[in-house]
């Protein structure tokens, strides 16, 4: 068990391509961090970075009280679940698990035990003698799970272990993956481009954006006061609406704008912060046109057309209205619910 | 699998296409077949006035000669040194280029190029090479204090026919090679070095396993070309000396056919590699088929 930290960390490909910029990220022990982002932001660069598996360019990595740029993969004690799993095609199952060990020399009687415990908290102790294309791709990532698991490392690392399961299965999954977790204590660093996965997962969650940390924080944090208009967008679904304030001052009135800085000249709106109820006291109405009802079992996802405004505005609601596309509806919003932001900056106001 | 039907509006079109493929087949592979499997079974007297069947007379004579057991012997060398060599050759050279970026299509275009080079050619090539009098390698092996002579020494003979032999086989066995180690996920590989595996360790434990198909599949295609396919090269270097040691059963069905003139015997060698390359091509075919599997 370790903390991690990233010093200034920054990586460049040969051949120039820059991947990962300025990356300063302290991990408490026994912390799980969810990476999130965009493809192609640096995710998994970053955790290459860490795992070892990708020189550091720049700045220092620690782990533990041991610098660790220069250590070969197998001297950082991380163990990594890979997105297809990696899984020695070739090896039983129960071999599969014991390499590492093997490895490193351990005694026999202690792989087979570790081994048998690893088994038992992942339920695959029945299919130790089979080769990992006999399993389905959820017993696939329980023998992953597991090889990281018996090697009882200082850290864990995933890249998007979830992406190649079913839905179900994935949701399955994340809660078990967090259960064990918890259970064991083990620092992780977790990188994944689904931002529900993120959210439900992390102690604190790290948003990349073009190789650069946008925001870091815990999930209601990132949720609640998105620190730029990327992680606005980013975070939550759907998606934040985005009004410039110009357009919203036409709108309401000036004092339901009063708290709002002069110099944001964008306005974000959470879908699920409008409602239908009849604005109270101190409360924005807004009206809108009804373009499309979408209802999804326990919600629905309405968009709209606001006069003069290009972009449809969505609503959220937690259940589905009796409203028929066409009709003009009124939302209200409570006043503390807005994000200013500046448009050029994308950075938030207040 | 679901085949398609194919109608032709005339009867005669579709024998009319497949003719010219089975006539090439019937002129050149099963009527030859056919006469050395005849002609295996006749012999003429000595000046060949005469000629009687003699059943399988042939074939006992020649599991009692000490010549055809030798080549036997000598084939068994040969084809398994053959291969041998050219394939962990070439499975060095292909981790080696596997492990460049920029100028692996230049390395791979380089290391085809021998394939090209008809087999004759190469013989003489390395028959300049080795050659005891004018040749470079004797003349720096006896900077080593090994005096090279292909001519009357039958180990240095057996080398030389080996790596002439083996030097084109490279190319095509890398190339596969090659192609199984891009076919290898590069995650396995990291997952290992994680998991405290040296490099050298990692390639016994992970790649090389995983190749096994493929070793095995080039395996029997290296033993049937040495075994089949090396008479230029032998022809051209040795032409099966000294004192026989290098005379495969190849090349000493076309010495005692056309050479010596013993068309019963040379017929029934040949029909007994018919019978080789069958028993190679059935196994081939069915651990292809199937795959190694892991
Ligand atoms: N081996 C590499 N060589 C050069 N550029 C790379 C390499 N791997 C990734 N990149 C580039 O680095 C950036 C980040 O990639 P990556 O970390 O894989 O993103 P993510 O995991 O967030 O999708 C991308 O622009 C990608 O094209
Ligand atoms: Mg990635």
């Amino acid at each position: 068990m370790a903390s991690i930290f990233m010093d200034n960390l920054g990586k460049v490909y040969t051949g120039g391509v820059r991947a990962v910029t300025g990356v300063n990220l302290d991990i408490a022990d026994g912390e799980m961090i969810v990476l999130v982002g965009p493809s192609g932001c640096g995710k998994s660069t970053l955790l290459r970075m860490v795992a070892g598996l990708e020189t550091i360019s720049e700045g220092s990595l620690k782990i533990g009280d041991r610098v660790v740029n220069n250590l070969e993969p197998a001297d950082r004690d991380i163990a990594m679940v890979f997105q297809n799993y990696a899984l020695y095609p070739h090896m039983t199952v129960y071999n599969n698990l014991a390499y590492g060990l093997k490895n490193r020399g351990f005694a026999k009687s202690e792989i087979q035990r570790r081994v048998n415990e690893a088994a038992q908290m992942l339920e695959i102790g029945q299919f130790l003698d089979r080769k990992p294309r006999q399993l389905s791709g959820g017993q696939r990532q329980r023998v992953a799970m597991g090889r990281a698991l018996v090697r009882e490392p200082a850290a864990f690392l995933f890249d998007e272990p979830l992406s190649n399961l079913d839905a179900k299965l994935r949701v399955q999954m994340r809660v078990e993956i967090r259960q064990l977790q918890k259970r064991l204590g083990t620092t992780s660093l977790y990188v994944t481009h689904d931002q529900l996965e993120a959210l439900t997962m992390a102690d604190r969650l790290v948003v990349l954006n073009g190789g650069q940390i946008e925001q870091v924080g815990t999930p209601m944090e990132l949720y609640s006061r998105p620190a730029t208009t990327f992680v606005a967008g980013f975070i939550g679904s759907p998606a934040m609406n985005m009004l410039s304030s110009e357009y919203l001052r036409g709108l309401v009135s000036a004092e339901a704008l009063s708290h709002v800085p002069t110099q944001a000249d964008l306005i974000g709106i959470r879908p699920e912060d409008l409602s239908l109820a009849a604005p109270k006291d101190g409360e924005i109405s807004l009206t809108g046109t009804l373009m499309l009802l979408e209802p999804a079992g326990a919600e629905s996802h309405l968009h709209l057309r606001f006069d003069g405004h290009d972009d449809m505005i969505v609503a959220r609601l937690p259940h589905v209205p009796d409203v028929a596309e066409g009709a003009k509806l009124t939302f209200s919003l409570p006043r503390g619910k807005l994000h200013p932001f500046d448009r050029a900056s994308g950075k938030r106001m207040a | 699998m679901q085949t398609k039907r194919m109608t032709f509006s005339s009867k005669w079109l579709p024998y009319a296409l497949l003719a010219p493929q089975v006539i090439i087949t019937l002129i050149f592979f099963i009527w030859p077949a056919s006469q050395a499997l005849y002609q295996s079974f006749l012999r003429q007297d000595i000046f060949g006035l005469r000629t009687n069947f003699v059943w399988f007379d042939n074939f006992n004579r020649l599991f009692a000669d000490p010549l055809y057991l030798n080549s036997l012997k000598v084939t068994l060398v040969f084809s398994l040194g053959t291969t041998f060599l050219s394939m962990s050759v070439a499975l060095l050279f292909a981790v080696m280029v596997n492990r460049m970026i920029r100028s692996r299509d230049s390395y791979t275009t380089f290391l085809v190029w021998p394939y090209a080079v008809a087999p004759a050619i190469a013989g003489v090539l390395w028959w300049f090479i080795f050659n005891p009098s004018i040749g470079i390698m004797p003349y720096m092996l006896k900077g080593f204090g090994y005096d090279w002579n292909h001519r009357s020494s039958s180990t240095d003979a057996m080398i030389l026919v080996i790596i002439a032999a083996a030097w084109k086989q490279i190319s095509y066995n890398f190339l596969f090679f090659l192609a199984g180690l891009q076919s290898i996920p590069h995650s396995l590989i990291e997952a290992a070095a994680i998991d405290g595996a040296s490099r050298f360790k990692r390639f016994w434990t992970i790649v090389f396993p995983l190749l096994s198909p493929i070793t095995f599949f080039l395996m029997v295609v290296n033993v049937v070309y040495a075994m089949f396919d090396t008479f230029g090269v032998i022809h051209a270097t040795t032409e099966g000396g000294p004192a026989q040691a290098t005379n495969i059963l190849v090349y000493k069905v076309y010495r005692d056919g056309f050479v010596n003139l013993n068309l019963g015997s040379s017929a029934a060698q040949s029909v007994i590699l018919m019978a080789i390359v069958i028993v190679l091509t059935v196994i081939q075919f069915r651990y292809i088929e199937r795959r190694v599997n892991y």
